[in-house]
């Protein structure tokens, strides 16, 4: 029983990051409407930045800020640099989809998948 | 817009607050969390805010298109510039030991002059995206919506 | 403090449920704009200064603008689903599976002795407020150590402001044609 405590209280943070992982990955494959999927996949990417800022904590640590008090140890800097980055991108990626969802309505009159994947079979009988 | 009152004076009131929270943290971000990307979104947000609440119209009668552009690419070549200018003191490529009196002066300035490109590169990109996404007009009406 | 952690990942899955089951766009923005809160406050827990800060003005502040802009551009309401969830759910069960039977050998969560803490980022920590005099180490890091992904960082954020520019950046023309 100690064991499974142990075990639990060392790994819940993985495990509620991939709940939230699968709930951001349902949303973007089963969902047709593109602005749903792209805030599923905006979802995926704040739960993997969980991921890696949790594996970085250290218990007793504070903020990688050093104050020159002896005896401090801090958390590791090395994966908020690569989240840092990562968020950034994260924006950049999300800003052209939305674009590119915005030119798709003006284009096709519709953001549904399924109605999209209609009108183009019909140019495709078409031509 | 003269029904909005309470938001244009509120955002009147805060906007230069905005600002200097944008450069304080910009400047900062040495001695405490901060630096260039987080300068640069306060920075965008401040602009947005201006446009939400007193329209497009306004914000571009400020800022332009092409200056937003320009800044863009400003920010970037500050920071690639500053690697190119490492390499013609000697050193390799963004290394910043030359840059002061001593290596950890050199660091020093290296850090803040790149910080400083990415802020303004990120505050332009940021506020050029949002006016080209409020300028775009919509082919529905607000019924159909 | 296990309990705040415990809180705010709770918070946030309820706000991902919600976010599932909610076909008003509207609502579904203002709900990723909260989630983007909830994990910014995670991230402060986590020590994670600077990855809270970014993430509360990028994720609950530019993310969310930018979403409703593109709403007004769009449509308003998510059509109701007509396929059915079966394989979908199949599908993230099985993915989900495999990675918790994945997670079951990592080090555990906050220890010191982990493989991630014992290499480089221990030493940036001691060599960083020597060589660089930042206090910041995270700030160091960024732009003197790894200073080659920052200018890639910032490339990629120009690229992608452009590339928004030229779609849909410059006024449409009647006759149909861009």
């Amino acid at each position: 029983m100690d064991k499974l405590l142990t075990q639990i209280a060392g790994h819940y943070n993985y495990w509620m990051v991939i709940i939230l992982m699968m709930i951001g990955l349902y949303i973007t494959i089963s969902r047709g409407n593109l602005i749903k999927k792209i805030v599923g996949l905006n979802l995926f990417q704040a739960s993997v930045f969980v991921l890696y800022i949790s594996m970085g904590k250290v218990t007793g640590g504070t903020a990688p800020i050093i104050t020159g008090l002896p005896g401090e140890t801090y958390s590791n800097p090395l994966p908020h640099v690569l989240i840092l980055t990562a968020i950034v991108v994260g924006i950049s990626t999300t800003a052209l989809a939305l674009a590119l969802a915005v030119r798709i309505r003006e284009s096709y009159g519709t953001i549904e998948e399924d109605e999209i994947q209609q009108i183009e079979d019909q140019m495709e009988t078409k031509s | 817009m003269h029904h909005h009152l309470i938001l244009r004076v509120i955002a009147k009131l805060l906007l230069p607050f905005i600002l200097l929270f944008g450069l304080y943290v910009q400047w900062h971000g040495d001695y405490g969390p901060g630096g260039g990307f987080q300068a640069g979104v306060i920075f965008a947000v401040g602009f947005i805010l201006y446009a939400l609440v007193f329209g497009t119209e306004a914000l571009t009668r400020i800022v332009s298109q092409k200056a937003l552009i320009a800044g863009m690419s400003f920010g970037l070549l500050l920071y690639a510039g500053t690697g190119v200018a490492s390499m013609l003191l000697g050193l390799g490529y963004l290394d910043y030991s030359k840059f002061g009196s001593d290596p950890v002066h050199g660091q020093e300035w290296g850090i803040l002059i790149v910080e400083l490109g990415v802020g303004i590169a990120v505050a332009c990109a940021m506020t050029a995206i949002f006016i080209a996404f409020a300028h775009r007009e919509a082919d529905h009406n607000d019924k159909d919506w | 403090m296990i309990a705040v952690d415990m809180i705010l990942f709770g918070f946030l899955i309820l706000t991902a449920l919600a976010i599932v089951k909610l076909r008003n766009l509207f609502a579904v923005t203002m709900l990723a704009g909260l989630f983007s809160l909830l994990a910014a406050g995670l991230f402060m827990t986590l020590d994670a200064v600077d990855v809270a800060f970014t993430e509360a003005a990028v994720g609950a502040g530019i993310s969310t603008v930018l979403m409703l802009c593109a709403l007004a551009l769009t449509t308003r309401r998510e059509k109701p689903q007509i396929h059915s969830p079966v394989l979908p759910l199949l599908c993230c069960f099985v993915t989900g599976a495999a990675l918790i039977y994945g997670t079951l050998d990592m080090p555990l969560f906050g220890s010191a002795d982990a493989p991630v803490q014992t290499h480089v980022g221990g030493a940036y920590l001691v060599r960083a407020g020597v060589e660089t005099g930042v206090p910041n180490v995270v700030t160091a890091v960024l732009a003197s150590y790894r200073g080659y992904d920052t200018l890639g960082e910032v490339t990629v954020i120009f690229v992608a402001a452009i590339s928004v520019l030229l779609l849909i950046g410059f006024p449409r023309r009647k006759d149909g044609g861009e």
